[in-house]
């Protein structure tokens, strides 16, 4: 089944060769090319493989998807659109539909020289050297095939670009919708965020499906953070029960440079989020927040790689399951520590708590530690709610539903506090109460 | 208000309440005292409707209802409440969110409207100044991070603001110094009228300077050995608790 999607995939690739005319020949090209020769080669991950060995795609592979190619005509109102931006949303709004951007209903508000907040496929003439220097340089294809698939496909997707010393004020709100009205898709969004010295930008990644058929995201996003710069990234996932979605987030850091993550999983039917970091300067930390509340048979598995490569610099991740019915969480974190890294601060936990007995969560920390002036540690748990805590809520009047309520939301607050935009922040509150309510 | 007959309970395989009578009526206070281990907690926990207590025998009935047939949640919306011996810490639930979730919960159950915002601030801040609950306690976690003397007033605190008709106040004395003693006791007797009533737990009797009793009963091994006014309060302080234990043996 993988081969027959596999191959399906290829000749896709082929047809959309077919019609870029000049630019086959580009050097931009042949990466792709490049790309698409690896995931022949490797094809979609198999359980046998360490990094996957939790994750099955069988669901996935087993559709008959087709590569979304050239934006056909999309029957979406300004007022279907509008229902997606979270309350008290302020700033630039750009929509990808199936992957591409879409110039009508995007909207950038951001009139700083040196900001770039645009179309990928739009960019890569005028930035080429950014491009040449950057695209596909941190995002590993060799090795993984799903990065090579999506290098395949890099068409379209975001790209920015803040010049030194620029603070952008207005938050980049990235609403990735995916339509699968009328067939069964596969959209791969690619996107290169560049963000000079001493630079910063808030970017909401906010993900919706509209239509029944199976979809399948299969996103790339590249995070280069030069000296000083810093980037918070909130990724928000509101897919449908028909939607598959594998991310990967590859985050290069120079010195000094901030990088924030919060990953919220409301819903989809399996997500994969590859989160990677590079701390390449002294000085530099990255923090990692999730949050995935699982209900049905819903799968998530956060899969986490901090790389310490050089000394003095700090991460810290924490993430936090409520793991209902016959669903599945899994958790992957790995910390490696390189032998130079001295000082390293590198914290890591991840709490779940079990609703059901079928619930099912699989951590798996993973220290690699080749120096020996570190500090790390990391923990994972799981259980249930706590029954003195529960009594006592009880025997205030309070009910077991509603105890259970307070509980679950005070269990998983702390991650949606990490989020530094107020709308932003209040608005997951308050969808998190709505959940947990249901 | 509430009448306990030959209530008997387990933890586990172990007997602890081996046949409690206590009647209490509307507008008293109730105390018992008894050295460790001899199973006041767990006749409150009993009371309250912890889940691990077997109760083996007898019955409880509490304003003309089958006490133990009702979950934790009715019988405090039904009037009962009690003051933990040991709070719960629950990090991310706040105090005034806490407190307005369950008085929301108890007025409805009495029949009455929710409170408006401004009205629940005002009857907050009312009764954090009745228990000298410091107001900036109310903004953070329930009892996250108190000091056991903060837990307790806490717990008077709930009581103040929930109203209930029968409190059990284990052994809230516990952790307060004598001044925050002092006005813990102030505030129980401002609540206190001749409809609602008190059972005091308590390990001295100390706190019975301030709370006083109108009867005093004695615990031991499971059981009420002996009950009188306040006076046995006194004498238990003088006398320690091992001539209860011979009462028990000669019994
Ligand atoms: N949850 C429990 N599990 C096992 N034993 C318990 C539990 N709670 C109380 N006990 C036992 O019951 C007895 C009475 O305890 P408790 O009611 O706390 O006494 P008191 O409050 O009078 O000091 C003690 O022997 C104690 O060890
Ligand atoms: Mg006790």
């Amino acid at each position: 089944m993988e081969e027959d999607l596999k191959y399906k995939l290829i000749s896709d690739f082929k047809l959309m060769e077919s019609s870029l005319n000049g630019e086959a020949k580009s050097p931009f090209h042949k990466i792709r090319q490049d790309a698409i020769s690896v995931f022949e080669e490797l094809g979609f991950p198999v359980k046998k493989l360490e990094e996957w060995k939790y994750t099955n795609l069988n669901n996935i592979t087993k559709n008959k998807f087709r590569q979304f190619l050239i934006p056909e005509k999309i029957n979406l109102s300004y007022e279907e659109v509008a229902s997606f931006i979270y309350p008290g949303f302020e700033g630039n709004l750009i929509v990808l539909i199936n992957g591409h951007y879409s110039v009508k209903f995007s909207k950038i508000v951001t009139q700083t020289d040196g900001v770039y907040i645009g179309s990928f496929s739009e960019a890569r003439e005028k930035f080429s050297d950014i491009f040449q220097n950057h695209f596909a340089k941190y995002a590993d294809y060799y090795r993984n095939s799903l990065t090579a698939l999506n290098t395949a496909f890099a068409i379209d997707g975001v790209f920015i670009h803040v010049e030194k010393n620029i603070t952008v004020n207005e938050p980049v709100l990235i609403l990735n919708i995916a339509d699968s009205r009328d067939e069964s898709l596969i959209a791969q969004p690619r996107n290169l965020f560049v963000m000079e010295e001493g630079s910063s930008v808030n970017i909401i990644d906010d993900y919706y499906t509209i239509g029944e058929h199976p979809f399948f995201t299969n996103s790339v996003i590249e995070v280069v953070l030069k000296n000083n710069a810093s980037l918070d990234h909130y990724k928000i996932q509101n897919d449908g029960s028909n939607a598959f979605h594998i991310g990967t987030i590859q985050v290069e850091q120079s010195r000094d440079s901030k990088f924030t993550n919060s990953t919220i999983s409301w819903g989809g039917s399996l997500i994969r989020n590859n989160l990677n970091a590079v701390l390449n300067g002294e000085n530099s930390e990255s923090h990692f927040y999730g949050l995935y509340l699982l209900k049905d048979k819903q799968f998530v598995d956060n899969h986490t790689l901090v790389d310490h490569a050089v000394p003095n610099c700090n991460s810290n991740e924490l993430y936090k399951g409520l793991i209902d019915d016959k669903a599945t969480g899994v958790f992957n974190g790995k910390i490696m520590v390189r032998k130079d890294a001295q000082k390293t601060n590198a914290y890591q936990s991840n709490k779940n708590i079990l609703l059901s007995a079928d619930a099912k969560i699989n951590a798996k920390p993973q220290l690699e530690i080749f120096a020996d002036d570190v500090k790390c540690s990391h923990g994972a748990t799981s259980g249930q709610l706590d029954q003195n805590s529960m009594f006592y809520l009880q025997s205030r009047g309070i009910s077991k539903d509603e105890a259970k309520i307070l509980l679950m939301n005070a269990f998983s607050s702390d991650v949606i506090d990490s989020v530094k935009i107020d709308s932003l922040r209040d608005y997951l509150h308050s969808q998190l109460f709505k959940k947990l309510k249901k | 208000m509430i009448t306990i007959k030959n209530l008997k309970a387990r933890v586990e395989d172990k007997e602890i309440l081996k046949g409690i009578n206590l009647q209490i009526n509307a507008g008293e206070i109730h105390a018992i005292m008894g050295p460790n281990g001899s199973g006041k907690s767990t006749l409150a926990s009993v009371l309250a409707g912890k889940e691990g207590y077997e109760v083996t025998g007898g019955e409880v009935i509490f304003e003309g209802k089958e006490l133990l047939d009702l979950d934790p949640e009715e019988r405090a919306r039904e009037g009962l409440f009690l003051a933990f011996q040991y709070p719960v810490e629950i990090p991310g639930v706040s105090n005034t969110n806490f407190m307005k979730t369950a008085l929301n919960e108890v007025r409805k159950a009495r029949g009455e409207e929710p409170l408006s915002a401004s009205e629940f601030l005002k009857l907050l801040k009312e009764k954090a100044a009745l228990v000298g609950l410091n107001p900036e306690y109310l903004s953070r976690y329930v009892n996250d991070g108190f000091s056991g003397g903060e837990k307790k007033r806490n717990e008077i605190f709930q009581l103040a603001m929930l109203n209930p008709k029968f409190s059990i106040l284990d052994e809230t004395d516990s952790g307060l110094d004598i001044d925050a003693l002092k006005i813990v006791a102030d505030g129980v007797n401002k609540i206190k009228n001749k409809n609602n009533s008190f059972l005091v737990i308590t390990h001295y009797q100390r706190l019975l300077n301030y709370i006083v009793p109108d009867f005093v009963h004695v615990m031991y091994d499971g059981r009420i050995v002996k009950s009188g006014g306040k006076e046995l309060a006194l004498h238990l302080e003088e006398n320690g608790y091992d001539w209860i234990k011979e009462i028990e043996v000669t019994a």
